[in-house]
């Protein structure tokens, strides 16, 4: 044990001192993360938001042949401006984003207006620009509600009740809560965590194997008079206190930062206060020693440094394979999938956000079954060191 | 005391020892002097229990480095080839770390770390970080970690590899000083004044079998040449033939 702590106290205060560790470890995964969420979570709420407020404006050819439809369009808000394009002018104009859109009136639209035809409206718009995609659905609203009210007007002019055309009224009921609504915005959060966590030890593990052996260090530690399996078990230690403080420092800044990104505004909650975090954080632990064994276990198989990187860059991954599977198929929640690593952990942690009550039974058996696979993989990462392959 | 006994290893298709036996004494110097590939590093792996041989044995101080490696292990040190060390760590860190995973109590090995920083004369580097040294300051790092426990037997795999002449005066009279104090000291080299200026006893190894054991004056007697180049030259130029 004592070789252990020694090699872990080693590994751990090097790795003190170099910056590119520390910069993973405790600045730019922990900080990265969390900033880039707020950030895209207030950008998107803030568009959303904004988008219904803004003034929509419309450019229109040949309006003098629908003045009361200009004048429907004007009374809704809309800015209305006139142009003097042909169909191609029209098409170019919206194409070079000089327009967001242009509304074209058919020269028959009065006509088949008065006999009682449909009557052709051209909208311009381009579908692959997001930004104004918004609009031209607005706009595109405003004008089948002008369309139904002249329907209804019609049919009353006639003498039949307007209500005949709508035989169904469905009427949309959300049940969803302040809380569960901001989980599906929240739905990264946990593998946001899970791959920072991972971040953290990544640099120690390769430093500590494939870059102790590049360095020719390894060979000299091999002839201490230490059973070997110690040596590597003191690094997935120092790798785990990597993953910890990394995993510390991510939750609580995610506590912090989602409580400035204003979810409340928009009738979501975050259920993520001290007590929340804590609770995030201690699900999470027992993946701290999985994913350092093995992290470990990869980069000691590996003949250098950059190629440690190249695997490790695969294995930051692997946690996201069960998350991607579940979303793919649409798994729910239950106790037989508690039994895959971080799979179970995503799914508690949701529930945690979704300010769900966790089934102690689903706690138990992701942690147990998270930590025999670690106990597994130590133990593999063990016999690794006990081979001399290993000096390559 | 180092033995060798019958060693042999092959990686894959490639016999890189067939058979290696050998005798280091204590208090003697002893030179494993051999072309490149003649299969000296593996030998010295070998001893040093870093590699387990495909047959044969190591004895250290009558400790088998195949069935007790952990014992034979504590009682060598061990100057490897290219000598790396931690480069965050400074050589006094080095030191210490080593002397911590050799089992030595905290007091100890702080005693012991000054005790080398002087003998080596590495007051100047020993608490700078290691990132910076030159080859010189690496190899004598490593080897005051090598020493830390001051083992009884001591192997050096090349090592006066890329170091300056001052370096090697002051390595050659560092291993003097070692051998007059009882030390069983076993080295590989390629370089024949190295051997020559240094050794109490030569082994000379090629094609992983050793071609001659004794003192240079015994070699040189035993092939009838003139200097122990001449006579080293004798013995290769043997094997191609």
């Amino acid at each position: 044990m004592y070789a252990v702590l020694t090699v872990f106290a080693k590994e751990f205060r090097e790795n003190l001192r170099e910056r590119r560790t520390l910069l993973s470890a405790l600045i730019l995964g922990p900080l990265l993360g969390p900033l880039l969420l707020a950030g895209g979570l207030s950008l998107r709420l803030d568009r959303g938001a904004g988008e219904a407020d803004r003034p929509l404006s419309v450019a229109v050819a040949h309006g003098e042949r629908a003045p009361n439809l200009l004048g429907f369009l004007r009374a809704h808000g809309v800015t209305v401006t006139t142009v003097d394009y042909d169909a191609a002018a029209a098409r170019a104009a919206v194409r070079a984003g000089r327009e967001h859109q242009v509304l074209e009136i058919d020269e028959d639209f009065a006509r088949r207006l008065g006999t009682g035809l449909p009557a052709p409206l051209q909208l311009y718009a381009d579908a692959s620009d997001l930004a104004a995609a918004g609009e031209s659905a607005r706009l595109r609203g405003l004008l089948e509600q002008y369309s139904s009210l002249l329907g209804r007007l019609r049919l009353a002019a006639r003498g039949i009740d307007p209500l005949v055309l709508a035989p169904i009224a469905v009427q949309d009921i959300d049940v969803s809560t302040p809380a569960s609504r901001s989980v599906l915005i929240l739905g990264t959060l946990s593998y946001l965590i899970l791959f920072t966590m991972l971040m953290g030890g990544m640099y120690l593990a390769i430093d500590a194997t494939a870059g102790e052996r590049e360095r020719g260090s390894l060979e000299p530690l091999l002839t201490v008079p230490v059973p070997r399996q110690r040596l590597i078990y003191g690094k997935i230690l120092a790798t785990c206190a990597y993953m910890i403080l990394s995993l510390v420092l991510t939750v609580t800044a995610f506590a912090v930062v989602l409580r400035f990104t204003g979810l409340e505004r928009f009738g979501m909650s975050v259920n993520f206060g001290p007590r929340v975090a804590l609770e995030v954080i201690l699900l999470t632990l027992p993946l701290v020693p999985l994913g350092a064994a093995l992290m470990t276990l990869v980069a000691a198989y590996t003949r250098s440094y950059r190629e440690a990187q190249t695997y490790l860059a695969v294995v930051l991954l692997v946690p996201t394979v069960p998350l991607a599977f579940a979303g793919l198929v649409g798994l729910r929640p239950r106790l037989g999938l508690m039994a895959v690593p971080s799979l179970s952990q995503h799914f508690l942690i949701t529930s945690l956000l979704r300010a769900e009550v966790l089934p102690a039974g689903w706690v138990a058996l992701s942690v147990g079954a998270t930590l025999a696979l670690a106990a597994l993989l130590v133990v593999v990462a063990g016999g690794l060191y006990r081979r001399e392959a290993l000096l390559g | 005391m180092i033995e060798a006994r019958q060693l042999a290893k092959h990686f894959g298709p490639v016999a890189a020892v067939r058979e290696v036996s050998l005798r280091a004494a204590d208090g003697r110097i002893t030179g494993l002097l051999g072309p490149n590939g003649a299969g000296k590093s593996t030998t010295l792996r070998m001893l040093y229990t870093v590699l387990r041989p495909d047959g044969g044995d190591a004895l250290i101080d009558g400790r088998s480095a195949v069935r007790e490696p952990l014992a034979a292990r504590a009682r060598l040190g061990v100057l490897p080839h290219g000598a790396g060390i931690y480069p965050n760590l400074t050589a006094r860190e080095n030191i210490l770390y080593f002397g911590a995973l050799q089992g030595l109590p905290r007091a100890a090995r702080g005693a012991r770390t000054v005790e080398l920083v002087k003998l080596l004369e590495m007051e100047e580097f020993a608490d700078r970080p290691a990132r910076g040294f030159s080859q010189g300051e690496r190899v004598r790092t490593a080897l005051a970690r090598a020493l830390v426990h001051s083992p009884r037997n001591l192997v050096l795999d090349e090592p006066t590899n890329g170091l300056d002449v001052m370096a090697v005066r002051a390595l050659r009279r560092l291993l003097l000083q070692l051998r007059d104090a009882g030390h069983c000291v076993l080295f590989s080299s390629h370089v024949m004044q190295e051997v020559s200026a240094l050794c109490d006893e030569v082994v000379v190894i090629a094609q992983g079998v050793v071609l001659e054991q004794g003192t240079p004056e015994q070699i040189r007697a035993r092939t009838g040449a003139a200097s122990l180049e001449e006579a080293f030259v004798r013995l290769i130029g043997a094997t191609d033939r």
